[in-house]
């Protein structure tokens, strides 16, 4: 450390790697004193002229402003306000050409000067060292300094950096071809520039601050060392004449030997770097209260008549610095603004120039010849050889033009710093700084929109998830109501679901079996009688039969509904029979007992005949009430194709249309069944059991029929709420599930002998509710037939045997379909 | 006996791997298909739907799968050749025949002719839309993707894409631009 000082304050400058040796032509403007420009018609000033955000616009159009008064004020982070170059009016403030390669327009106050030239009032400052760190930093800040080097960065900030800094780095090594604005600024004004390096040192307190001067500008070093003289901790350092070592890093590495990190700052490594013009402004600033508006441009150039250096305010024309010096335009005319090396030619020469704008230069076509074509690149490496941040440029340039953009970064393109070496010795004449350059824009384009697409991710992902939410909160809505309902409800739509599945079955094997299980269940109901009673069972089947023909007689005879009707002759007969079988042993078991609800006297009777017709009454009865809920169904289905949407309009319209035409049928095979058996418990008289037989068969066939309508009806119904599950089949398949699971559940509890009611109601309040949530128009319809069923226990014992076979058709039928 | 011990060592360590190896399937498991997020950053996240997939993700999964690579529009032909460096097939051009270098775009709301529909902020896939009923709209364009999903439902036909507007931060040299030659 103590060794490096030495070294440094003895003199010793290191070497950076490459660099080149243009022909410098400065003397073309460096004998010439500093000139004033008069003052133009029109100042165009950029309201931004630096690295980072706008200042927040103060003034407006029409608006008179002094010299020095700020246009705008420091709004967002980096922001550095601009000021009023001269007095005069705002005559506009819109959009104009801006100093940059594409010139594209950047908002701009335009101010007209009344020629008064009148400065608001400056708050000067004799002795800055009274003033604390922070008054400092603001009136840099206020004053609208930003780095006059080139790039521009704000000086405040890095004036307020937090990092120790060990040394202070004062660029004024002028490297470009051509530039002599710090050259003559550092011969004519070097107190005040020494003056800003002291306040950069109040503030930032280095352990030595180095000037570094290129050796080709020995009256510059003379004056600065002289003015320098009373302060032991400015150096100032002569650099050999190469470029580019005006750049930071190559400036810091011949000065120091250190070399800031391939993505890093000079501060990470204690150092910081100012530019002479900077600090001359920041002198201004701070001794005299002058906020950043003119600086020191070199205009130059074999086009030139009178090369030199002026002073300019920021926002003057270029047009007019150029007719200023007197300008002889030779054909096809380019006009750069910077050096050679590093500046852009300027579309138009209507542009102001800002607080960068080191030098305009004007070259006739001999001096500045305009590159020829590119040619193939021979991979000579001279590209390489030259570059001063060891980077290889053929290798960019290959992988520029390729757009592999991930190699370029594997190849440390950002430490590029476009100093154009490269394409100065290329002798195939290829433009590898532009290629560079656009390399640049597009990888942070890409990283741009890579960011931008995270966000889009992020954005959509969050508005899936909110969407999710909302459309379970509606369900969740649909689903409260029918579970607000009491338990009793509850209860009561669960039990007339199931009957209404039991009634609606037509598997013909399965209601045999469960006809058989019934049976069995039966016999165990009667207690203690366990003898098998075969005779019994043989008089069912033949009735059975005799059942089944006479219905298909019938059915053939009447011939109202094709669809349904042949389908169910069998399974009715069977039921017809079950029911029958079950009316009987209920009736035994009955004789034991002695507790009889208003069917069971009548259905005491001894006879078997008796039995029937009031099986048959029983059939009557339900069918009745099945025709009663089928208006009810009708009502509803008729209902819905309103509310409904299209797709739901037609399958409950034909539900509709099947279920009035079932009710219809049913109501006429009612009356017939009604007239066929209501003598029968009246009188009880021996009624032909047949005859019997067969209207209770035709009855329950009906009322079967009209229940499947009804739960037609009922699914089409049941649709239109839940309108978000789209397939049917699903719902089937769980309606057939839980079906089987009370039957299941119904049996079990039959097999306990006695009691079924309050298991079966158990059972059923335990059915999941999305069973029970079908819909309020089946919880009333079942209203009414629910105590009687309550009640009756054989009627329990068959439902649930049905309810069984039922749901393995339910299922069976969800299976093919899906 | 010499065989017998070589038996015992190699069934030991085959065990011992085989133990480790378990264990590593079960501690390192890694869940869903990595590969799918490889695709989904690639992918533009315009969440467009030109691809036929409703957005970026769903996408993404579908190539995994084994479908083209070539659909994504907005991607242009340089999410195309990542797709295929990453997937290991061909490049092929765009399935739409759209051009390379897609032109970026924002939707733009004439806002006098809004008539506050709300139809635009229902389409739009990143929330990019802010209004409320009968009440004018605007988009935020930093957040617009350009996927033009809310053009069509617009029923009065107040919303432009325009193509982003060019700054100093993405401009770029023209290389390619042929010299002008000023005669007089």
């Amino acid at each position: 450390m103590d060794k490096l000082l030495e070294q440094i304050k003895k003199g010793t400058v290191w070497a950076f790697p490459g660099g080149i040796h243009p022909p410098q032509q400065k003397s073309l403007s460096n004998s010439a004193s500093i000139t004033r420009l008069p003052l133009p018609d029109k100042l165009i000033v950029a309201l931004k002229q630096h690295i980072g955000a706008n200042g927040k616009l103060l003034v407006e159009k029409g608006q008179y402003v002094l010299k020095g008064q700020p246009l705008t004020e420091p709004a967002a982070n980096w922001s550095v306000p601009v000021h009023a170059p001269s007095s005069g009016v705002v005559t506009d403030i819109a959009p104009m050409p801006s100093a940059h390669p594409s010139a594209l327009p950047e908002l701009s106050v335009i101010i007209e000067p009344d020629g008064k030239d009148e400065w608001v009032a400056l708050n000067k400052n004799k002795n800055p060292a009274e003033l604390s760190h922070d008054e400092l930093i603001n009136i840099i800040h206020q004053a609208g300094i930003s780095g006059m080097g080139g790039a521009g960065f704000p000086t405040y900030v890095k004036a307020d950096t937090k990092q120790p800094i060990e040394f202070l780095i004062v660029n004024a090594v002028e490297c470009e071809p051509y530039i002599t604005a710090d050259d003559v600024l550092m011969r004519e004004h070097a107190k005040e520039v020494i003056q800003g390096i002291e306040i950069m040192q109040q503030l930032l307190n280095p352990t030595l601050c180095i000037v570094g001067i290129e050796d080709n500008k020995p009256e510059a070093i003379a004056a600065m060392k002289q003015a320098a003289e009373h302060n032991s901790k400015i150096i100032i350092q002569t650099v050999p004449t190469i470029y580019p070592s005006g750049g930071e890093k190559q400036l810091i590495k011949l000065l120091t030997n250190r070399e800031v990190p391939s993505i890093g700052i000079p501060a990470d490594i204690g150092i910081l770097v100012h530019n002479t013009g900077t600090l001359f402004a920041v002198q201004q600033a701070v001794y005299e209260g002058k906020p950043l508006i003119e600086r020191i441009v070199t205009v130059t150039g074999n086009t030139i008549h009178k090369p030199g250096n002026v002073w300019a305010l920021l926002g003057t024309e270029i047009k007019h610095l150029l007719d200023c010096q007197g300008f002889s335009p030779v054909p096809q005319q380019s006009v750069v603004m910077g050096g050679p090396m590093m500046g852009f030619t300027l579309p138009t020469v209507r542009i102001g120039i800002v607080k960068t704008t080191n030098c305009i230069l004007a070259p006739d076509h001999k001096e500045l010849a305009e590159p020829g074509p590119e040619k193939a690149c021979i991979r000579c490496s001279a590209c390489a050889d030259a570059c001063p941040a060891s980077l290889l440029p053929q290798q960019l340039q290959w992988f520029a033009k390729s757009k592999e953009y991930d190699k370029l970064q594997e190849h440390n393109l950002f430490d590029c710093i476009e100093c154009g070496a490269c394409a100065y010795v290329c002798p195939s004449e290829i433009p590898l700084v532009q290629y560079y350059r656009i390399a640049k824009v597009e990888i942070k384009e890409q990283q741009a929109d890579k960011i931008k697409a995270d966000r889009a991710k992020e954005r959509f992902d969050a508005r899936k998830e909110r969407l999710e939410r909302e459309q379970e909160e509606r369900q969740n809505r649909h689903k409260r109501k029918p579970a607000a309902k009491s338990a009793d409800e509850k209860q009561k739509v669960a039990e007339a679901l199931a009957r209404v599945k039991n009634k609606s079955d037509n598997g013909d094997e399965k209601s045999a079996v469960a006809a058989a299980i019934a049976r069995a269940k039966a016999k165990k109901q009667q207690g203690e009688e366990l003898e098998p009673d075969n005779s019994e069972v043989a008089k069912e089947r033949a009735l059975r039969k005799e059942q089944a023909r006479k219905y298909k007689e019938q059915k053939s005879q009447t011939d109202e509904s094709a669809e349904t009707a042949p389908v169910d002759d069998k399974k009715s007969a069977v039921a017809a029979a079950i029911a029958r079988a079950k009316a009987k042993k209920a009736a035994q078991a009955l004789d034991n007992a002695e507790q009889a609800t208003n069917e069971e006297p009548q259905s005491a009777a001894p006879v078997d005949d008796k039995k029937a017709a009031v099986a048959a009454a029983i059939a009557r009865a339900k069918a009745k009430k099945a025709a009663k809920a089928l208006e009810e169904a009708e009502q509803t289905v008729s209902e819905a194709p309103q509310s409904d949407t299209p797709a739901d309009d037609k399958k409950a319209a034909v539900a509709a249309a099947i279920a009035r035409a079932k009710a219809k049928k049913a109501a006429k095979a009612l009356e017939e069944a009604e007239q066929t058996v209501s003598e029968a418990p009246q009188t009880d008289a021996p009624v032909d059991d047949k005859k019997a037989a067969v209207a209770a068969a035709i009855a329950r066939a009906k009322a079967k029929k009209a229940a499947k309508a009804l739960e037609e009806a009922e699914q089409a119904t049941s649709e239109e709420p839940q309108s978000d599950t789209p397939v049917d089949d699903k719902k089937a398949a769980v309606a057939a599930a839980i079906a089987r699971a009370k039957a299941k559940k119904a049996a079990k509890a039959l097999e306990d002998t006695e009691q079924t009611q309050p298991q079966e109601l158990q059972v059923d309040s335990a059915a999941p509710k999305s069973a029970e949530s079908n819909t309020d128009d089946s919880s009333v319809l079942i209203n009414a037939d629910k105590p009687k069923s309550a009640d009756d226990k054989k009627k329990a014992a068959v439902a649930a045997a049905i309810a069984r076979a039922k749901a393995k058709k339910l299922q069976k039928e969800g299976n093919n379909q899906s | 006996m010499t065989l017998f011990y070589a038996l015992i060592a190699i069934g030991s360590l085959a065990l011992i791997f085989g133990l480790i190896l378990g264990f590593a399937a079960i501690r390192f498991r890694v869940e869903g298909n990595p590969i799918v997020e490889q695709i989904d950053t690639i992918l533009p996240q315009t969440q467009c739907g030109q691809c036929g997939y409703p957005g970026c993700r769903p996408y993404a999964e579908a190539i995994a799968n084994g479908d083209e690579i070539n659909k994504c529009p907005p991607g242009g032909e340089s999410t195309m050749k990542k797709l295929a460096g990453l997937m290991g097939v061909d490049e092929k051009p765009l399935a739409g025949g759209e051009q390379a270098e897609p032109i970026k775009t924002v939707a733009y709301i004439r806002e006098d002719e809004c008539i506050g529909c709300t139809k635009c902020i229902q389409a739009c896939p990143v929330d990019a839309i802010l209004g409320a009923t009968r009440q004018m709209h605007t988009v935020l364009i930093d957040e617009c993707t350009g996927c033009d999903l809310c053009v069509e439902p617009c029923p009065v036909d107040c919303i432009d894409m325009l193509p982003v507007a060019e700054t100093k931060q993405n401009w770029k040299w023209q290389l390619d631009a042929i010299p002008v030659t000023q005669i007089d």
